[in-house]
């Protein structure tokens, strides 16, 4: 597959959309630095961009995801607001759970990112049920669920994809293998390193896919979509990228071999894209340029609506356990 | 004695344990190699000592690490399983409260399990619901299960060596916070018996019974009371199954007042527990109703000011007590 079969300005898109996943966890970064800025340990999906953006954009807008606790890119790619993600981040009010989340499970339900777990392995049983309610009803909306290589040990994720393919529900599980399970390395952790290999067990499509490079991801996930759409049932995808940064922000990646990391940082999708654009003529390099900026400026207003929002209430901790307005100890008494 | 962090008395326990009995191995997810590089992690440096025979790190399985343990160890060996954070050990309790608690019971006696799940537990470190949860009350509700929960490096140590040489399946929880706290801790091996409760400081007025990390809450609450002249008896139970009822009662004999604290939630926790054998076998010895300080009846949010309203505060305890003994 040449990533010239890819339409020149959903290129551009794709490429603006991943500038931007890279420059909103950037600057987690850099706030992460400061003291009491954000809440808690930072998870970033740095490197891995190529797979968020490839796989939405073979979706619609009524199609649901499921993230993991890697997830800004997962949610950005799907449309959310950077600037009510980063008030979350911080634990603020106008945050897009009021704070409640934090980082590491936003759930965006208002461009149907419907559920994000921390639980490792949480997210395909989830994502079966959001499939089966679509099927049930007759939609032609499919879920995607994101989940990483380590997950891939859950015995939930083998419940999930047994009962999916049984029922033929219109999941499209994505593998985003970055090669670490924490301080795992995949051969570590993972007895067949080939994770797509496992969907011939389920009688599902699986393929595997250089999740670095936008285009393939993108041109596979159409053609998975597709089945999941049309009733095929569901279908596999393993993208195969690295975790550029570590676990976590306080992640020194000590057990990590310095030259793996170079190698793959050659392989950023970014820089990828970027340069077969520019050989191809697509874009200039004033162009890029803009983009860049534009980019900055949207997660410079992000970072600024974050900061200057005010926390929630403490009290406000009680509210939104349950759908009627009472609590715990008003039932008891 | 040595002067060791809380996290480091735990791996004294590790290590004593292993160099003492060839049967004991550790497995869980990063035990070995850990994305966090720090000495006072309990596990800290097990591998290069053990090598990965003894020290196994799994894959992100808890189902199968709880298997794990359940298994080898009915073959005679002592597993010492780490389920990472406490929300994670659902993952694990078909194992555990399933399997773990109930095959001796299911084999007439004649099988035993002589396993260890160490969990780290906190309701404070930003992380969120789905990291930060107490469900000590779940697995006491489980039979066949001892859990112990220390407060101190000494407490930890001693409890952990006692977990794994104890004949049954005991749960240690781990309040990670701690991990950095100094303390004296007896060399060699040391064991506490696993349903001795600790009075961690004597007084006339009223009881505080607590473990864990919420122990320094109370204590925090004793200091400001005792300005005022109120006597606070702090009771650490250590050991929630089994438990110390003599210390409790005996406590409550003396002050003849209770409040029970603990940074679990609130509605069916482990202070409903103990404040039910309280009324039901030291009633007359009450001089006014039992309180229970603990957290509200909510998952643990993330924005800071609602983090720390979540967590049972000095404040609160001493809203109890004055209450308690009149004062309010
Ligand atoms: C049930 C459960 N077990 C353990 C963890 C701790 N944990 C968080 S992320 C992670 C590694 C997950 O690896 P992978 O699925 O490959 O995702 P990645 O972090 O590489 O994106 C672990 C073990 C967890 N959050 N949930
Ligand atoms: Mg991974």
């Amino acid at each position: 597959m040449d990533s010239r079969e890819v339409d020149a300005g959903l290129r551009k898109t794709m490429y603006e959309e991943m500038v931007l996943i890279r420059k909103f966890e950037e600057k987690l970064i850099e706030l992460s630095q400061e003291k009491d800025k954000l809440v808690g340990m930072q998870i970033l999906a740095n490197g891995q961009e190529a797979v968020a953006v490839g796989i939405v954009k073979a979706l619609k807008p009524d199609d649901v995801i499921v993230s993991n606790h890697r997830s800004h890119g997962h949610l950005l790619a799907k449309g959310a607001n950077p600037k009510y993600l980063m008030a979350e981040i911080m634990g603020k009010a106008t945050g897009v759970n009021k704070g409640k989340s934090g980082t590491l499970h936003m759930a965006v339900p208002e461009v149907n990112a419907l559920m994000t777990t921390t639980i490792v392995g949480g997210g395909p049983p989830l994502a079966v049920g959001a499939a089966f309610a679509q099927q049930y009803r007759g939609e032609s909306n499919i879920t995607v669920v994101f989940f990483g290589d380590g997950a891939a040990a859950e015995g939930s994720v083998h419940e999930a994809m047994n009962l999916s393919n049984l029922w033929k529900l219109p999941v499209l599980f994505v593998c985003e293998n970055n090669c670490w399970a924490g301080a795992q390395s995949l051969s570590e952790h993972c007895a067949v390193g080939d994770i797509a290999a496992r969907a011939v067990g389920y009688g599902m499509p699986g393929e595997l896919v250089d999740g670095n490079d936008v285009a393939k991801v993108y041109t596979l996930a159409k053609k998975m979509v597709m089945g999941c759409r049309n009733g095929q049932g569901p279908a596999l995808i393993e993208a195969k990228t690295y975790r550029m940064r570590g676990h976590g922000e306080h992640d020194h990646q000590h057990y990590v071999d310095k030259k793996e990391l170079e190698e793959w940082s050659r392989l950023c999708p970014i820089k990828r894209l970027r340069n077969n654009m520019l050989s191809e003529g697509l874009v200039s390099e004033a162009q890029l340029q803009t983009i860049g900026r534009q980019v900055e400026a949207r997660v410079d207003e992000a970072a600024k609506f974050g900061t200057e929002s005010p926390y929630p209430l403490p009290e406000e901790a009680l509210e939104d356990v349950w759908v009627e307005d009472f609590t715990m100890q008003q039932v008891a008494q | 004695m040595a002067v060791l962090s809380f996290g480091q008395a735990l791996r004294d326990a590790l290590d004593v344990a292993m160099s003492e009995d060839e049967r004991v191995f550790i497995a869980g997810e990063g035990v070995g190699v850990s994305i966090h590089y720090d000495p006072n992690l309990p596990t800290h440096g097990l591998l290069e000592k053990y090598g990965p025979k003894r020290v196994k790190d799994t894959p992100v399985s808890e189902a199968a690490i709880a298997g794990l343990a359940v298994g080898a160890s009915t073959l005679g060996l002592r597993p010492v399983v780490e389920i990472m954070f406490f929300p994670f050990i659902t993952l694990a309790t078909d194992m555990l409260v399933n399997h773990a608690g109930k095959l001796r019971y299911l084999s007439g006696g004649k099988s035993s399990f002589p396993l260890t799940v160490r969990v780290k537990a906190g309701v404070n470190f930003a992380a969120g619901c789905q990291h930060s949860h107490n469900l000590e009350a779940w697995l006491a509700h489980s039979p066949g299960l001892k859990v112990v929960f220390p407060s101190t490096p000494a407490e930890a140590k001693g409890l952990l060596l006692s977990a794994i040489f104890d004949p049954n399946p005991v749960v240690v929880v781990e309040e990670m916070l701690l991990y950095w706290m100094q303390g004296e801790v007896p060399d060699g091996d040391y064991r506490i018996p696993i349903g001795k409760a600790r009075v961690v400081i004597p007084g006339k007025d009223c009881t505080i019974v607590s473990y864990g990390g919420a122990v320094y809450t109370a204590l925090e609450a004793a200091k400001t009371l005792s300005g005022e002249g109120i006597s606070l008896e702090v009771v650490d139970l250590r050991s929630l199954v089994p438990l110390d009822r003599r210390c409790l009662l005996d406590s409550v004999s003396r002050t003849g007042r209770l409040v029970v604290l603990h940074d679990a939630t609130k509605f069916g926790g482990f202070g409903a527990e103990i404040s039910a054998i309280v009324a039901e076998e030291a009633f007359d010895m009450l001089k006014a109703p039992v309180k229970r300080v603990a957290a509200p009846d909510i998952p643990v949010p993330v924005s800071p000011p609602q983090e720390i309203f979540y967590k049972p505060s000095s404040e609160m305890i001493i809203e109890a007590v004055r209450s308690t003994v009149g004062k309010a």
